[in-house]
């Protein structure tokens, strides 16, 4: 069926700029992931999964110019032993990366694997985002696929010894950066991905994730605070028995993000925790669009999402658990919350439930208020100054987010940059 | 010492005159029972003295030696030395009941120029206190009165007086939900901050708070004012009698 002429005229201005990288061995999925962009053509602002984020600076042939953030904290995670991946304005440093080597992983570029022979690699790249077409579509994500310039293959085998984190750093108002990242979870093993930093002036970065039966991927992440920078962000999840998938996202501020799970749990007795918080001040629009798909019997998936907004912010949440037939003694859990600090933001949710199997436990609750006046009260009487007392409650209301950062020392570091955050803010 | 003159007090969304001229004056070191029927301004009283939204002040004042705690915000009259222990301790998910104890108490410090208390003075002084009330450490790391029993929430809040060490307490209805032993176990709590530098205020509606926390002065409130005042045996008069006669009485 051809595309409305308007969707057509973008998708087509858009590809006038990006030019394929002659990518060996990934060409073949690169081609697939073109043609299934040319079929759906880019998001445009009629399209239903985008009645609430206007995808038109995401899709724009060039990336709206960002202003570089002069952060006067430190990086997050910088007390941290891990080993790090730096890429600046989306393209890989080694000069500011460490060795690549760590027991129990290998990694490798993208743009390597083909010397390798890697074949999980090769039955990874740009499967998962396939799958995860239908039943919506999501053609930013295939675009990534299509045109990623740079990007990662971790393969985990055992339990390394420290997280891998990879770091986004922002250098050039007009940068405009693809990257995507596969990882193969095997059997048994266990690693913890970290990412932080603004990325680029515009981000579109996918991550296919595959982890095999009994293999658990921890993944906490914090989307730099640039005022103006935008991303469009994906992550595909497929979980094998017994496996256990746990992601938190910070987003403090950035004028437009918009970041996608997509999760299958595809063998019994999985687990799949997705979280969030973000804060967001002015300009600012945060969209977290979630998608668990339960395909196999006693899995279970929990969803918590939790915006603080105000002057004007405006937070949107899309999340959906989709039960398939057979998928018994499914536990689905799903909460998004805000807390508008003032009667000019806005929280905008559409949370969905599709079951197919009649033995399931599923809720979903969403909620927008205000700061607790009653509560509020009782930490001033006690000599609380109002502010101080604000961002107590505010950093209250994020915790139960926060809390499903299971490594202690993770989960503070996130608290510390919402407490610096606020100090900021208010 | 507590000063309240001719306070009268409405509501502040609608015309409702709650409190129409109280005069009420608590010396340091002494103990005031404030005894009443249900709606007669006993709760509002409490209130307005702590800053609470939603009320206006009419006419009158209320001074804590000598400041007029009526400009200040709750914060500030909490630095001045005011401390209300609410009849409904306030649950706040999320926010751990030490690190509550220890943003108070180093905000009035603070707000009176005094040096914070460090971690380890601070932890010392808190399990110390918890422990005469028989607060445990599994209390003390929980959400601010979340899941807290109705004993347990009054234990919190004095507590949390003993911790911010006030001028002026005010307990509002502090009996309220509790057993006898719950009951004797705040009493003790009360009684032992008693200190000849430091007033109280009780709201009760029965005398049995008042044999164990024994009063210098009893008030009798009705319709927005004090209309008796006498010693300790007016509260019994009143749990022998009822109200009926006394206000009958001044009527």
């Amino acid at each position: 069926m051809a595309l409305p002429e308007v969707k057509q005229t973008a998708t087509e201005a858009r590809l006038a700029n990006l030019v394929m990288p002659d990518a060996g061995c990934t060409r073949a999925a690169r081609e697939d992931a073109l043609a299934r962009v040319l079929e759906m053509g880019l998001p445009g602002r009629r399209d239903e999964y985008w009645k609430y984020t206007r995808p038109d600076t995401l899709v724009a042939p060039e990336a709206p110019r960002a202003a570089l953030f002069d952060p006067d904290e430190a990086m997050l995670f910088a007390d941290l032993d891990r080993l790090k991946i730096v890429f600046v304005d989306g393209v890989f440093s080694p000069e500011q990366s460490d060795d690549l080597t760590l027991e129990g992983v290998t990694i490798d570029r993208i743009e390597d694997i083909c010397f390798k022979d890697i074949h999980w690699a090769k039955e990874l790249y740009g499967v998962l985002e396939a799958r995860g077409q239908s039943p919506v579509q999501r053609p930013l994500a295939a675009l990534n696929t299509a045109f990623a310039a740079d990007g990662i293959a971790i393969h985990v085998s055992g339990k390394p010894s420290k997280p891998i984190s990879f770091i986004y750093r922002h250098a050039s108002e007009t940068s405009d950066a693809m990257l995507h990242h596969i990882i193969r979870v095997e059997s048994g093993a266990e690693v913890t991905i970290l990412e932080n930093g603004p990325a680029a002036s515009r981000f579109n970065k996918c991550m296919e994730i595959d982890i095999a039966d009994g293999g658990v991927l921890h993944h906490v992440r914090a989307q730099g605070r640039d005022h103006e920078r935008r991303a469009a962000t994906h992550m595909f999840t497929r979980l094998g028995q017994e496996s256990v998938y746990k992601s938190f996202t910070l987003t403090v501020n950035g004028v437009l993000t918009r970041n996608e799970q997509v999760v299958e749990l595809t063998g019994d007795d999985a687990v799949a925790h997705v979280a969030g918080a973000c804060v967001g001040d002015g300009d600012f629009h945060h969209d977290d669009t979630v998608f668990i798909t339960h395909d196999a019997v006693n899995c279970e998936s929990r969803q918590v999402f939790k915006k603080v907004l105000r002057n004007g912010a405006t937070g949107v949440f899309q999340g959906k658990i989709l039960v398939k037939e057979g998928a018994q003694k499914t536990d689905g859990y799903q909460i998004s919350q805000s807390l508008l600090l003032d009667d000019d933001s806005q929280f905008l949710a559409k949370p969905e439930l599709e079951i197919y199997a009649d033995d399931v436990a599923c809720s979903h609750g969403s909620t927008s208020g205000a700061i607790d006046e009653t509560a509020l009260f009782y930490l001033r009487s006690r000599g609380v100054p109002t502010k101080e007392a604000t961002n107590m409650l505010t950093l209250a209301f994020l915790a139960e987010a926060v809390d499903e950062i299971e490594d202690d020392a993770l989960s503070q570091a996130i608290v510390d940059r919402l407490e610096g955050w606020m100090s900021r803010h208010s | 010492m507590l000063e309240i003159k001719n306070l009268h007090v409405k509501l502040e969304e609608e015309e409702k005159q709650i409190l129409k001229g109280v005069d009420l004056t608590v010396e340091d070191g002494k103990v005031h029972a404030i005894m009443g029927p249900n709606g007669s301004g006993k709760s509002t009283l409490s209130y307005v003295l702590s800053g609470r939204d939603g009320y206006e002040v009419t006419d009158g004042s209320a001074t804590l030696d000598g400041e007029d705690l009526l400009e200040m915000e709750p914060e500030e009259r909490a630095a001045a030395g005011v401390f209300l222990a609410f009849q409904y301790p306030v649950e706040i998910p999320g926010v751990g009941n030490m690190t509550f104890l220890r943003t108070a108490v180093n905000a009035q410090r603070k707000a009176r120029g005094e040096d914070e208390l460090s971690a380890a003075d601070f932890l010392k002084e808190v399990r110390a206190k918890a422990k005469s009330l028989k607060i445990d450490a599994d209390m003390l790391k929980r959400p601010v009165n979340v899941g807290f029993s109705g004993g347990e929430k009054k234990r919190n809040e004095i507590l949390q007086m003993a911790m911010l060490e006030p001028k002026m307490c005010i307990l509002d209805e502090t009996d309220s939900g509790l057993d006898v032993d719950a009951m004797k176990l705040v009493a003790e709590g009360v009684n032992a901050l008693r200190d000849e530098g430091r007033g109280f205020l009780v709201i009760t509606h029965y005398q049995r708070l008042l044999d164990h926390i024994k009063p210098d002065v009893v008030h009798i409130m009705a319709d927005g004012k004090i209309v008796k005042t006498g010693g300790p045996d007016l509260a019994l008069e009143v749990e022998n009698n009822g109200y009926a006669d006394i206000l009958a009485e001044v009527n």
